[in-house]
């Protein structure tokens, strides 16, 4: 029985008289990664808090490995792991006291709970630091330690709400490492994030939301490809020049360009384009004091993605 | 049996703060010394004739009003679980989920076990005596252990109910000292007018007080201590079932 590791089915949860959930239904399979992403308030939160049991859903289902949230969240609590988008760890205690402690709640025996703290300390690079205060740690070591805590148990399916939100990046590559490698051991992950970026390095599959709905589905490169590939964007050097570098651009590419302010984007399907467009503003005589290529940002990403209210305003 | 033992992990976890956050065991020891100190020595002369005699009158009852503010800390110390998140992560794991109140409150009645100690030593550093049998002085101690215990629920219910520190910080306060000083802790009911007299004889901390004072240097129990008894009784069931339920809806 290959049973989906997640199992979500129209799920839905109100606020008052926000819907924050309207229906919304995804799988993951055993031993994958898969990305929840999505802008603020979209509802991610919301359906991580109702997986891991913190919330009762309104209505529809959610099994954990096959367990029911609602009617069975003992048997779902050990199984999952939780990292919250702040870290949820005892401020006033060392590292090595807040594991200690989460493995004696798990049960475990003095002498192994302090074995298994000391492991996770070691693999987490909190060694040095494990018997000061974690009110002293910086917002990355409090990250880590937040994933270590919610390893002590060693949970076969593990949420991961926002892991890297304000991290610095070399913080944020730190705590990638360690989820790809938790990911490789055969651990089910749910990550939810508002980066493309992270989705692309550790999620397998992706599951875009908004407002409460599934918009789109699939691997990353293919939700890349759906949202225009890279961005070929220009600043001319007079502000004169916009209305003729977003023809030029309509032109080289066949794609609608957005402009903002003084530069000029259009998505690029083929990133050859860049020296035609290059050439072709040469051949037209309009000074440029910016061009280049990059890969879109998540709102343009989104925006193409949701039925783009960004298209509608170019045309 | 495992609740119990989950309780005990986070009982344990409550009283290391104590230890590693230097403050709260200065706060715990400090304050009832100042309470004493300054009562004793300030209005000690003006209400008694001489601090000498009201130390003996006023120390039982600073015991039990400063109960009072010691389980404040069950309040204060919910709420910021709940605040920071740890809340979260002891639901997301599968234990009693009581567990998380219950070893709040057996680590606040350990400390109302200590501020306690400390008050009576200090107490009888400064000329207090005990005048019943040892007997008493363990059966006023089981009280206020008791009356803290019913507090420390009264905060809990504080701590989960309301959501901001400060909330918590002021309703605390302004339920803790309205009973403690409009009760007979500090003066006999008897010296104060009529209107307020028919508020302090039924104030519980009056009560309480009454009851162990009688304890501890004699004076009528047996009613004072029934009426404890029901009080204590009242406010743990009462509290309780309000906690349970603000415990339960908070998301």
């Amino acid at each position: 029985m290959t049973r989906a590791a997640i199992w979500v089915d129209g799920l839905t949860k109100s606020f008052g008289s926000s819907r924050v959930l309207d229906g919304i239904g995804f799988e993951a399979a055993e031993g994958t990664v898969l990305g929840l992403l999505g802008p603020n308030g979209a509802g991610k939160t919301t359906a991580v808090r109702i997986l891991c049991t913190l919330l009762r859903p309104d209505a529809g289902r959610a099994e954990v490995l096959g367990r029911d949230v609602v009617a069975e969240p003992q048997r779902v609590r050990s199984v999952i792991g939780l990292t919250g988008q702040y870290a949820a760890v005892d401020d006033v205690l060392s590292a090595r006291e807040n594991l200690y402690m989460i493995g004696r709640l798990l049960g475990v025996g003095r002498r192994a709970a302090r074995r298994r703290a000391g492991e996770l300390l070691a693999a987490f690079g909190l060694e040095p630091d494990a018997a000061r205060a974690v009110k002293t740690y910086s917002g990355g070591m409090r990250r880590r330690l937040d994933l270590a805590a919610s390893l002590v148990g060693e949970p076969r399916v593990l949420f991961l709400d926002e892991p890297t939100t304000g991290l610095d990046v070399a913080s944020r590559g730190q705590l990638w490492d360690l989820i790809e490698g938790l990911a490789e051991a055969g651990t089910t992950v749910l990550l939810t994030t508002q980066y493309l970026e992270e989705a692309d390095r550790l999620a397998g599959r992706v599951v875009v939301i908004d407002h409460g709905h599934v918009v789109a589905e699939g691997s990353p490169a293919e939700l890349k490809e759906r949202s225009g590939g890279q961005i070929i964007e220009v600043r001319p050097a007079r502000r004169e020049d916009m209305t003729a570098v977003t023809r030029v651009l309509s032109a080289v590419t066949g794609a609608a360009s957005i402009t903002e302010r003084d530069t000029v984007a259009v998505p690029a399907a083929d990133p050859a384009l860049l020296g035609a467009a290059v050439s072709r503003l040469g051949t037209e005589r309009i000074a440029i004091s910016q061009i280049g290529l990059r890969l879109p940002s998540l709102d343009e990403a989104f925006l193409r993605l949701t039925g783009s209210p960004a298209e509608r305003s170019t045309r | 049996m495992t609740a119990a033992s989950q309780t005990a992990v986070l009982t344990r976890r409550n009283l290391l703060h104590v230890w590693t956050d230097p403050q709260q065991l200065v706060g715990m020891t400090i304050q009832p010394l100042m309470f004493l100190l300054l009562f004793v020595y300030v209005f000690g002369g003006a209400i008694a004739g001489s601090s000498r005699s009201y130390i003996q009158f006023v120390l039982p009852g600073l015991v039990v009003q400063g109960v009072g503010f010691w389980a404040m800390q069950t309040a204060i110390g919910l709420n910021t679980d709940f605040q920071r998140g740890l809340v979260d992560r002891f639901r997301s794991l599968p234990i009693a989920r009581s567990s998380v109140v219950a070893g709040r409150i057996v680590a606040d009645v350990l400390r109302t076990g200590w501020g306690t100690v400390i008050t009576v030593a200090a107490g009888m550093a400064f000329g207090f005596r005990l005048h019943t049998s040892a007997g008493g002085a363990a059966a006023a101690f089981g009280l206020v252990l008791a009356w803290g215990f019913a507090l420390s629920w009264l905060m809990a219910f504080l701590g989960v109910s309301l959501r901001s520190a400060e909330t918590v910080q002021t309703a605390g306060f302004l339920l803790v000292m309205p009973l403690g000083f409009a009760s007979s802790v500090f003066a006999p009911a008897s010296s104060m007018p009529g209107w307020l007299q028919a508020f302090v004889k039924v104030n519980p901390v009056t009560v309480v007080t009454d009851a162990t004072r009688g304890l501890m240097i004699g004076g009528p129990v047996a009613r004072p201590l029934l009426a404890s008894a029901a009080w204590i009784a009242g406010i743990t069931v009462v509290s309780w079932a309000l906690t349970l339920r603000s415990y339960r809806a908070r998301v």
